[in-house]
């Protein structure tokens, strides 16, 4: 089985957000990146299938400008053994990332790709959906529990109610949920080992998608700093607010 | 947990820490001799992460290093255009005259930089020549051979739990060895205490090194109160006269101003908290009308070594180096140690390259480093700091004289007297300090403040804290100093508890907030806090600031 | 023109993210359809009529819909797609897991998790987890949202009389079969989405005293919350931390019980509709972002309320 992996660079969740004064965006300049959080969870993942022997080749790709050559070398210091950076100086939509994968996967070929459920920049919760319909692949979002058998896959769904137990069949598109596993630290030896595993880049002009903006940014702003409410006076007056004024209890 | 099994790498150099003064050591060896294999440990999740400071910046030692770098789109691109030094009483500013001013003062032609920016470029400068830098891997302890000899360093393990267990993510550290071994971990750096001791490098001094804890915040002002390449620093209120200390106030690019304040750690009174000094510094009506609209973008803190020459140990040990602050060699006066611990790493790539190629000891160092600038420099500086044991006038006056009229020459040296963990009076003897509420404009809670560090340490690890003897916070200083680590602790690490099953009040340590400043471990009045490397990768993220 | 909602529901009744997604359609449209994809939901169909906002009741009722796979209801949905300006579907796991594949197959990008209506072509959303919001535009002839249901009030169930239309079930090959899907089933409801969250914090003291509001949990049939200073003290496990560093939640009610208010604590609570804080000191930070603030001793406190409760009960009943 061969097994792809999405990966996208984005700010490091640690990092405080600071919207720009002029409003146009998020300060990204020197700011500090990652892998997005849950791509690190379809990386481990794709790492497990192999050590279980269940893949024989994990490849990851990325779409977005040089600097993202980092997270691809993250994730093959974590086991994937080779990338494909996908070239574009532009942040694409989920639609256009998903039909730049689509290429790239008719080409690969994988049994299944793995990706995060969310990018933690623009929170879209898209492109493993729009992926999977593209390529007409059974779909399994947000999964927290992945078991693959002759080709049979059975996973487990975080839905808002509990969890939702699926059975599937490859090729299939899966996407991560935090909970999932426990991503690896990149251990020193394998960080020297990934510099040297090959790495493939494709200018995204190349393909021949449409990869124009659909939706344009009009502003970004902070979000509205909460106000003080009032003081009650006692725990009656408390009480009555909640049932009559705010109707919550 | 000795019976793990770790892998082992060998390079030609090893040097921990990717400050000024580790990357200079490592583009200088490459630069000598680029078959040289040399590997960076640097501890923040990148490189400049954890490097907070000011800072106005002599490029010398740059200059030195790479000749070319202002075509080589360095992050230095702010010159110093006007510059004010101020005496500040509660609501009123005093300028001192310019033709007062000693030389180590004045800025012409120094550049306002962001040194974490310059460490990141540094850092990418070194990459290309071949240096392997691994951030997010800290030294957690070093190696020794059997004569004793340091022979490497050991990463610290990923992946265990509070109690020492591993996790699902288990990796434990690896022993990276080198011929030569370089220790430039800034400002107490843990290993460097160790090998202090361990070989004794500190005995031909004459005094006790001395520390001062250096607040930065990053402001974005109203573009009418910006001047951009102004610098500015001030000594006086909110300080009493026998606590040495001042602010600093760099203009920066994008609207932005460094606004910062350094205080001794040989202060006397244990309720005086250096943060809120700071904190209060900020109400000054200069400073608020400054800051009238703008936003706090962020917070850092980090220790400064300041006993100068008559302080600074011994550079060279058996297989290892010991360079800029983590030695001590910044410039105290002039608050920079940027241009001399790079100076310093530049020597200790000489040293180590005819170390490797000619067989020369590593005590030629002694001798390199006395024949540089920076000695001089740091010889010309050397009675400033100690004396402000006189108090902050007679001090300013000496300072004057010996630098002004004597050009730091003077036939003698002053001493600095007592360790900074010693000078604390009991809190019986000391006068209680109330500090004035936060405002939540101009001044914050410490909370806000270590949000906007970005500090993070993975919860469920082993306490990187450590205490010698875990209830003597609850059995003396609680008592007798009413638990200061409450107040120097710029990250709220620290809080004094009232335990309900002990009946007895505890000192609480939530390590997860530390910014990595070293104080705790420098002011301990009992020396009994040990900082040590928790899991890489963790601590603030001060890029870009 | 019209504007399409995609029903969230059980087969039995409408999610209340239903009732939130309605009222923002309201926004854009006086012609609202609803959508309602399931396996014997006639009943289901005719409550739903009911409701005012609603003009046209859409049902497609067949076995295969009955778990809602996505690969099953999403070809559905864009068969229809051209008689509407906008579709919409709330952003729960449900449409998150359903509409992109709408999107997919009408070749248009989708907005999601909007929490405002500017116009009918610009909209409001949150990025970088709330930490920025972000006015977008779009001039697609068709647009595709998920709407975040707290961020717009349910809208009333009665007074309408919608009319009913019936649709044919289209079949696609799909190789995903449903198991079983547990429903987390704990005393109390799950911190993640409970309705109401109670937290505490070290004004507790101690582990015992996290009984008077599980207590008070109980009443309001709340999850239980705690601050990092409760957890690292041992009162309660760290699964229930709120915070940065613990769980984001954004209950209807957030009840913060000797809380300070740290700036990381309201990181994971901020966006909750209402907060209550009780703490004996007034100048806590909490106050500043609490819609109601009671400054008292919490352990007088909360057996009040929960005697002020058992009494509003009593009324009721
Ligand atoms: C508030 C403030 C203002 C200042 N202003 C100025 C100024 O205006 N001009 C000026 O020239 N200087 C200024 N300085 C001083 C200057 O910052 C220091 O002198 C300089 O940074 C020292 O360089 P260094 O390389 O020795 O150490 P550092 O810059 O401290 O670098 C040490 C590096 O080693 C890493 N490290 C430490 N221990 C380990 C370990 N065990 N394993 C792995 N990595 C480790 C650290 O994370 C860090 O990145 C200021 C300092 C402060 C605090
Ligand atoms: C990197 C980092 C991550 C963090 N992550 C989190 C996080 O995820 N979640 C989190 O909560 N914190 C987090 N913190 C810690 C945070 O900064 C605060 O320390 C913590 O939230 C304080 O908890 P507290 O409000 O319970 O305690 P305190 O701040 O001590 O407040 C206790 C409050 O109880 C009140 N009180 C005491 N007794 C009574 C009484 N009898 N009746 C009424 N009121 C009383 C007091 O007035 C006080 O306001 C993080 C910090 C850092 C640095
Ligand atoms: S714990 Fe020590 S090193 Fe960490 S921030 Fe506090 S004083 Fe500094």
């Amino acid at each position: 089985m061969k097994v792809l992996v999405a990966v996208k660079r984005v700010v490091d969740y640690k990092v405080q957000i600071r919207v720009k004064s002029d409003n146009s965006g998020v300060e990204t300049q020197n700011v500090k990146m990652s892998v997005n959080p849950p791509d690190e969870n379809a990386i481990e993942e794709a790492v497990k299938l192999k050590e279980q022997g269940l893949a024989n080749e994990i490849i990851s790709v990325s779409i977005g400008d040089d600097k993202s050559q980092d997270v691809l070398r993250t994730s093959m210091a974590m086991g994937i053994d080779r990338s494909i950076l996908v070239k574009s100086q532009n942040t694409l939509e989920p639609l256009a990332v998903a039909k730049t994968l689509k290429i790239i996967i008719d080409k690969e070929k994988p049994d299944l790709v793995l990706m995060g459920k969310q990018a933690i920049d623009d929170d879209s919760n898209q492109t493993g959906q729009i992926l999977s319909a593209l390529l007409n692949w059974p779909q399994g979002c947000f999964i927290s529990n992945l078991k693959i058998e002759n080709n049979k896959v059975f996973i487990s769904r975080e839905i808002d109610e509990g969890i939702e137990n699926l059975e599937t069949s490859l090729p299939a598109v899966l996407t991560c949920d935090l909970r999932l596993n426990t991503p690896r630290f990149a251990s020193l030896p394998n960080i020297m080992k990934a510099k040297k595993k090959p790495l493939e880049t494709i200018d995204i002009d190349t393909l021949g998608i449409d990869t124009s903006s659909k939706i344009k940014t009009l502003k970004v702003i902070e979000p509205p700093k909460r106000k003080a409410g009032i003081m009650v006076n006692d725990v009656k007056e408390l009480v009555q607010k909640l049932k009559y004024e705010a109707k919550v209890i | 947990m000795s019976e793990v099994q770790r892998e082992e790498l060998n390079y030609d150099v090893v040097i921990v820490g990717a400050g000024p003064a580790g990357l200079s050591t490592a583009i200088k060896l490459k630069q000598l001799d680029t078959n040289l294999s040399i590997c960076v440990l640097e501890k923040a999740s990148e490189v400049g992460a954890h490097i907070l400071s000011g800072n106005v910046f002599e490029t010398k030692a740059l200059d030195e290093l790479i000749p070319n770098w202002k075509v080589l789109n360095s992050p230095i691109n702010t010159s110093v255009t006007s510059e004010d030094f101020l005496f500040y009483t509660k609501t009123k500013s005093m300028k001192v005259p310019n033709l007062f001013l000693p030389n180590v003062l004045k800025n012409h032609g120094n550049y306002i930089i962001s040194l974490s920016n310059l460490c990141k470029w540094l850092g990418e400068f070194a990459e290309n020549l071949g240096v392997e830098i691994f951030p997010g891997f800290a030294a957690s302890k070093l190696l020794y051979d059997n004569d004793q000899k340091v022979i490497g360093v050991q990463t610290g393990d990923m992946g265990l739990d509070k109690n020492f267990k591993p996790k699902d993510n288990y990796e434990p550290g690896i022993n990276i060895k080198g011929k030569v071994t370089v220790l430039s971990e800034g400002c107490r750096g843990h290993l460097g205490k160790e090998v202090l001791k361990k070989f004794n490098l500190d005995s031909n001094n004459k005094s006790p090194q001395q520390y001062g804890i250096g607040f930065k915040e990053i402001w974005e002002i109203n573009s009418e109160n910006h001047q951009l390449g102004k610098v500015s620093h001030s000594v006086g209120w909110p300080l009493e006269s026998d606590t040495y200390g001042g602010s600093f106030c760099y203009h920066a690019e994008n609207n932005q101003i460094y606004l910062g304040y350094v205080i001794g750690l040989d202060y006397k009174n244990p309720y005086l908290s250096p943060y809120d000094e700071f904190q209060q510094f900020k109400t000054h009506p200069d400073i608020k009308k400054l800051l009238e609209g703008g936003k706090r973008i962020s917070y850092g803190a980090r220790a400064l070594i300041e006993g100068g020459l008559q302080s600074l140990p011994q550079m060279y040990m058996p297989g290892a180096l010991l360079i800029g602050c983590d030695a001590g060699t910044l410039n105290m006066p002039k608050i920079k140690g940027s241009h001399t611990a790079m100076k310093s790493g530049i020597i200790a790539a000489e040293v180590i390259n005819d170390h490797i190629n000619s067989n020369k000891e590593l005590s030629e160092y002694e001798s390199k480093f006395k024949n540089s600038w920076v000695y001089e420099e740091l010889y010309k500086a050397r009675n400033v700091k100690p004396s402000f044991q006189w108090g902050l006038i007679p001090a300013m006056i000496f300072t004057g004289l010996d630098q002004k009229i004597f050009g730091g020459k003077l036939p003698f040296t002053l001493q600095h007297k007592h360790a900074d963990h010693e000078s604390l009076i009991p809190a019986k003897k000391a006068k209680k300090i109330t500090y004035p509420k936060y405002d939540g404009v101009i001044t914050f809670d410490k909370p806000s403040s270590v949000y906007l560090s970005g500090t993070n340490h993975a919860d469920d690890q082993p306490n990187h804290l450590l205490l010698n003897d875990k209830d003597l916070s609850t059995n003396f200083t609680i008592e007798k100093y009413d638990e200061p680590a409450q107040r120097y602790c710029p990250a709220g690490v620290y809080e004094v508890e009232f335990d309900n099953d002990l009946q007895k009040k505890v000192l609480k340590i939530n390590s997860q907030n530390c910014i990595h400043c070293k104080t705790c471990d420098i002011k301990e009045p009992s020396q009994n806090i040990e900082w040590v490397t928790p899991e890489g990768g963790g601590g603030p993220i001060y890029s870009g600031t | 023109m019209s504007v399409l909602v995609v029903a969230e529901h059980d087969n039995k009744n409408l999610k209340s993210s239903t009732l939130n997604t309605i009222s923002a359609a309201k926004k854009l449209s006086e012609d609202i359809h609803l959508l309602i994809l399931g396996n014997k939901i006639e009943d289901l169909a005719k409550s739903s009529k009911s409701i005012q906002l609603v003009k046209k009741v859409i049902i497609c009722d067949h076995e295969k819909l009955e778990n809602q796979i996505p690969e099953l209801s999403s070809p559905i949905i864009s068969n229809l797609a051209e008689n509407y300006s906008h579709i919409l579907a709330p952003s729960s796991t449900f449409g998150k897991n359903l509409l992109p594949r709408v999107s997919a197959l009408l070749d248009i990008t989708q907005i999601s998790d909007i929490i405002g209506i500017e116009s009918q072509d610009t909209f409001i959303r949150p990025i970088y987890a709330g930490n920025a919001i972000s006015y977008v535009q779009t001039d697609q002839k068709i647009n595709l949202m998920t709407v975040r249901p707290t961020s717009f009030e349910k809208c009333e169930e009665t007074g309408g009389d919608a009319a009913v239309e019936n649709i044919s079930f289209i079949d696609s090959e799909v190789k995903t079969t449903f198991v079983s899907r547990e429903v987390s089933k704990s005393d109390r409801p799950e911190l993640g989405n409970a309705r109401v969250v109670v937290s505490g914090g070290r004004g507790l003291e101690n582990s015992d005293n996290f009984k008077l509001l599980y207590d008070l949990a109980d009443k309001l049939n709340a999850a239980v919350g705690a601050s990092r200073a409760a957890v690292d003290s041992g009162y309660i496990g760290n699964e229930y931390q709120v915070g940065q560093t613990g769980k984001m939640v954004a209950p209807e009610l957030y009840i913060a019980v000797g809380i300070s208010g740290a700036i990381q604590h309201l990181a994971g609570m901020k966006e909750s509709k209402v907060i209550v804080a009780i703490n004996k000191d007034l100048e806590a930070p909490i106050f500043n972002i609490a819609d109601y603030g009671l400054s008292s001793d919490l352990f007088q406190a909360i057996p009040e309320i929960i005697k002020e409760l058992d009494l509003l009960n009593q009324i009721e009943s």
